[in-house]
């Protein structure tokens, strides 16, 4: 019996679930260590994740210089029946969310600190969502995809309330909860309708037999009816307008750690599910969803930067920026799904730059709001970053680091996102897109400098000197160097995201998904 | 081998900047010391680079050379490219200049977060230093947009009683003008490839395919680089940041925005818009139009000039009346108007930046730039009074000074396009000699009323130091301009065959060599070398 069974599974599989399993024991083990950690040494937990996190890290590592380098591998290992692709593409994001992982536990052990709620459950679930994480960036099987993106979601709502004391939190937490199980039901029920028309939960077989079926009836209602209940469901995720309004709230009662890894880890899963799903599954009806996608996308900005310019609370206000840049990543998705080569591999450049680039900017952005948190004050609102140069200047400059590439003003990284974007959005000849694109960088700019200038131009408003601890420091370091790095020196980042999209070689992501 | 001189000019105030932030803030002198000295040292460096390009100045072409298309990211085509002509040259040496000058005039006015103060305004050198450099689109934009960050800060923190408005309203107006400009930078890079080049961001590959757009198009690029580079000027009606900047900026922030901020508007349309789009700027609604905006910017500015009860607003405003006659220059688009433009460029650098000073003088005593609050300073400060004459006289134009050269050879650019142009324009000057010469009689004629001005102690030498060189300029080109011309003349020339391949250049030249006074030097080299 138990031969039979392990003759299911191939070699192949046990290699990719190594990294995924490995998260998983540290989790496990987080939670019952705990139970003997003693209260003032609650940091070993963070510790105890973070190696976790570095061998898993190390595993994705050989994976890709084994595997993924190998020519005989090149396209990806395909393993547990046909429902996990690693490739380049998951191989990328695998790095994304590990190393944002990392950052994220670095910001938490002072800030959990501080609020009293030092428990091992804060890392067990950050790991167990990153394991969630994984299996969406890797899937090519909706079942798979499902199960990865409930278990990110369940580990993100605890999370957010995981301030229990904190009324904000605990309704961030109900609100991100019943939104959000809503929006997975829709999902389901499109992934379903999908399972009806085609017979088959693997996104390849959809694809196919999709376009088979449009051949036969071009507007199939049905489709269209799959492709927009589970568009609601990816466009819930990432937060894009009409679905966006749960951020706000979960963002602003989230601990600020979470809110930083909820902005750049659980995000980028999404992007990389929206992009497998609709490029790989729901390609035969591109000419639908593309300018669905171009009025998405304005909606977003327009709402989130009309929305951001009067916020008070800069956890709110990057909250609404962060959907505004959503706004932006679905023009990489609109060049990419309109465009020919090569316009359209620097529409998903730019996507994957952007997320890169976004990692580390607004983990830093968020970080050195967490680092204003002490005692009795949240430090969330813009009175509390008043004045923070004479208080903390290391702290200020590098915010200000953070916030000039949120703005996308060069030199920083955030420039180059979205100079690909701008990029891709002319080659797919979208001009008035283009155009209100970077006039939206306006509203951006005036509500980050209303943060910087409040830092720099203002009066603080108590002259107490912020006591910011080591991890924090290496935290800020690592993004506020990164930003810097990949804004002036960004031909390593850019090679990367080309040898991820396997461009100027002979088989690629990109005829794939084309 | 490579020359690395401009290199050297570029980075000697960023190294300056990373010299003072490992200085403790308490020590103020230290500080104040070591800014000037990089300060000097950048001014100085750039002059061997004055006989180097005297040799060089009939030569076709960039020179100075450094870095090549496309070594800094090669996966997109973007380089650390660098190369000047004559027209970058004179605003290279005039940045550097003025930069000096006005650390130096800061060394006082500047009491508080000093250290922070001087490190920016060393970051903003580098970044005004490069835009006249870069000759690679990517490079040129992160420069163009690197350097409001600093001017942002500077006037955001040691600016007047409205200093954050000030800084906001200055950073979101330029900004909307440069991310237009991005997008038409992408256009002109993804046209330079998709007319079968590979990808590259160097200009002088893009001059080569720009001209080939589709006129429907080069319309949109020609107004999206027309707007950031008229907001940058400022032309009317993009000039209502101005006023407000320079009056909140602090006197040296004034100075460097005056003085070499608002050129960068005008080098972007000699430098970008005319040889990247000849089409659309020889189109004659398109022309008409750059025309009537600069001649209602000359006029529209010396009147709100004349009513302003401000001495620095003033002076803001001055400065959209005598940029507009920079863009007239340009927009008759012969070498005359050209020529003429560019060199009333370094002109209002050299007056306006003296302005800015001449009105800190007074704000740094008495605190108040009220003209109402003044009168007879003249008896009190009689050092002050014949130094704001001549830069008074200079600004307006007066012969023997350099306004008048410049403005001269604009007009008479513009006269030979149209003479009803010119006849529009010259109302300009006799507005600038009526406010500038009233503001003179106000401020310094006269018993002193105020007894809060009795005790007001004239330039001290530091102060004087400021001053001196922008005078010696000042009479320089007043005097003796050919230099200047013999220096414009190849890049002028090569600019206006670009755009206009039948342009008789040498019937320029007989109407120049016509009149007598300050043309004739330009006219005469311009033989010289045919």
């Amino acid at each position: 019996m138990l031969g039979q069974v392990a003759q299911l599974f191939s070699p192949t599989d046990y290699l990719l679930s190594l990294p995924i399993v490995l998260l998983t024991i540290f989790a496990l083990g987080i939670l019952i260590i705990d139970l003997w950690v003693p209260a003032e040494l609650k940091w070993f937990n963070a510790v105890t994740a973070f190696i976790g996190t570095l061998f898993s890290l190390y595993i994705v590592v050989k994976i890709h210089f084994f595997y993924l380098s190998a020519p005989s591998t090149a396209n990806g290992l395909v393993g547990f029946a046909q429902s996990m692709l690693l490739d380049r593409f998951a191989l990328y994001f695998y790095y994304l969310f590990l190393v944002a992982t990392l950052i994220a536990i670095l910001t938490s052990v002072r800030y959990l600190e501080i609020e009293r709620e030092h428990h091992g459950e804060y890392y067990a679930l950050m790991l167990f969502a990153v394991v969630g994480m994984m299996c969406m960036a890797s899937a090519i099987d909706v079942v798979l995809l499902f199960i990865g993106l409930e278990l990110m979601a369940i580990s993100t709502y605890v999370l957010v309330g995981f301030l229990r004391r904190d009324r904000r939190s605990n309704e961030a937490a109900l609100k991100y909860l019943l939104l959000g199980a809503f929006s997975s039901g829709i999902f389901a029920y499109g992934l379903s309708l999908l399972y009806g028309l085609t017979g088959s939960t693997n996104l390849f077989a959809i694809n196919q037999r999709l376009g088979q079926l449009l051949q036969i009836h071009p507007k199939d209602p049905i489709a269209i009816i799959a492709l927009i209940t589970t568009a609601t469901g990816l466009l819930f995720k990432i937060a894009a307008f009409p679905f966006h309004q749960w951020a706000p709230d979960a963002y602003e009662g989230a601990p600020t750690t979470i809110t930083g890894f909820m902005s750049v880890a659980v995000k980028a899963a999404a992007w990389a599910m929206l992009i497998r799903v609709l490029f790989i599954g729901f390609a035969p009806l591109q000419n639908v969803w593309v300018p669905m996608m171009i009025f998405v996308s304005i909606a977003t900005m327009t709402g989130a930067n009309l929305a951001a310019l009067t916020q008070t609370n800069t956890k709110r206000l990057l909250a609404y920026s962060s959907i505004a840049h959503v706004g932006y990543i679905l023009l990489g998705v609109v060049a990419f799904g309109s465009g020919q080569n090569p316009a359209a591999a620097d529409g998903l450049k730019g996507i994957l730059i952007y997320l890169l680039v976004y990692t580390f900017m607004n983990l830093g952005a968020f970080a050195v709001i967490a680092s204003l948190r002490r005692r009795d004050i949240i430090g969330d609102e813009i009175d509390d970053i008043a004045g923070l140069y004479s208080r903390a200047p290391f702290e200020a400059v590098l915010m200000l680091i953070f916030l000039l590439s949120l703005a996308g003003i060069p030199p920083m990284a955030g420039f180059l996102a979205k100079y690909f974007i701008f990029l891709s959005l002319i080659e797919s000849q979208h001009y008035v897109l283009a155009a209100v694109a970077v006039l939206y960088a306006l509203f951006g700019l005036y509500y980050y400098m209303k943060i910087a200038s409040a830092m720099f131009m203002r009066q603080p408003l108590e002259r107490e000197a912020l006591p910011v601890s080591w991890g924090m420091r290496i935290a800020l370091g690592i993004t506020a160097f990164a930003t810097i790095y990949i804004g002036i020196l960004p031909e390593q980042f850019i090679r990367a995201v080309n040898w991820t999209l396997g461009l100027n070689q002979v088989s690629s992501v990109i005829s794939q998904l084309k | 081998m490579q020359n690395h001189i401009l290199s050297i000019i570029l980075f000697t105030p960023l190294v300056g900047t990373f010299v003072l932030l490992l200085i403790p803030g308490e020590n103020k002198n230290a500080i104040r010391w070591i800014a000037n000295i990089f300060a000097l040292l950048g001014f100085l460096i750039s002059l061997p680079l004055v006989p180097m390009f005297w040799e060089k100045r009939f030569e076709v072409g960039f020179k100075f050379i450094e870095g090549a298309p496309s070594n800094w990211i090669p996966s997109i085509g973007a380089g650390y490219y660098l190369g000047i002509d004559g027209i970058s040259f004179l605003l290279i040496m005039l940045t550097t200049l003025l930069g000096w000058i006005s650390i130096l005039s800061s060394w006082t006015a500047i009491e508080n977060r000093v250290k922070e103060y001087y490190a920016w305004f060393l970051v903003l050198q580098t970044g005004m230093l490069g835009v006249f450099m870069a000759l690679d689109f990517f490079l040129f934009f992160v420069f163009w947009e690197a350097m409001l960050v600093p001017m942002y800060l500077l006037i955001g923190i040691w600016g007047g009683p409205r200093k954050l408005y000030a800084a906001i309203k200055f950073f979101l107006y330029t900004l909307l003008g440069s991310v237009l400009m991005l997008l038409g930078i992408i256009f002109l890079y993804y046209h330079h490839h998709s007319v079968g080049n590979p990808y590259t961001f160097s200009i002088p590959a893009l001059y080569q395919t720009a001209p080939g757009i589709e006129f429907k198009y080069a319309v949109w690029l020609f107004f999206a680089f027309f707007l950031g580079f008229a907001i940058k000027v400022p032309m009317f009606p993009f000039h209502t940041w101005l006023p407000d900047a320079h009056v909140e900026a602090p006197t040296a922030g004034s100075v460097i925005l005056a003085g070499v901020l608002l050129k960068m508007g005008t080098y972007g349309f000699v430098r970008f818009s005319l040889p990247l789009f000849p089409a659309v700027v020889m189109h004659p609604k398109v022309r008409g139009w750059m025309i009537g905006l600069s001649i209602v910017g000359i006029i529209y500015g010396a009147l709100v000039s004349l009513m302003q009860k401000d001495m620095k607003k003033l002076v803001a405003y001055s400065s959209v009346s005598h940029l507009g006659f920079c863009t007239l220059g340009i927009f008759a688009l012969n070498p005359a108007g050209l020529s003429g433009s560019v060199l009333q460029q370094i002109n209002h650098g050299i007056s306006t930046g003296a302005l800015f000073l001449i009105v800190g003088v007074l704000y740094e005593r008495r605190h108040t730039r009220e003209i109402a609050e003044y009168g007879g300073i003249s008896n009190v400060m009689p050092v002050y009074a014949t130094i704001t004459m001549i830069m008074f006289l200079s600004s307006m134009g007066l012969p023997l000074l350099n306004g008048f050269v410049g403005e001269f050879t604009i007009l008479q650019g513009t006269f030979l396009e149209n003479w009803k142009w010119a006849a529009w324009a010259v109302p300009g000057v006799v507005l600038a000699a009526a406010y500038l010469l009233w503001l003179y009689q106000r401020v310094f004629f006269g018993t002193v009323t105020n007894p809060k001005n009795e005790k007001l102690h004239d330039l001290n030498p530091r102060e004087l130091l400021c001053f001196a060189p922008l005078i010696i300029a000042a009479f320089w080109i007043g005097l003796f301009p050919k230099p200047f011309f013999e220096i414009l003349e190849q890049p002028v020339n090569k600019l206006v065959t670009q755009i206009r391949p039948n342009y008789p250049t040498a019937a320029t030249t007989v109407n120049a060599s016509a009149t007598p006074t300050a043309a004739a030097p330009s006219a005469d080299s311009a033989k010289g070398t045919h």
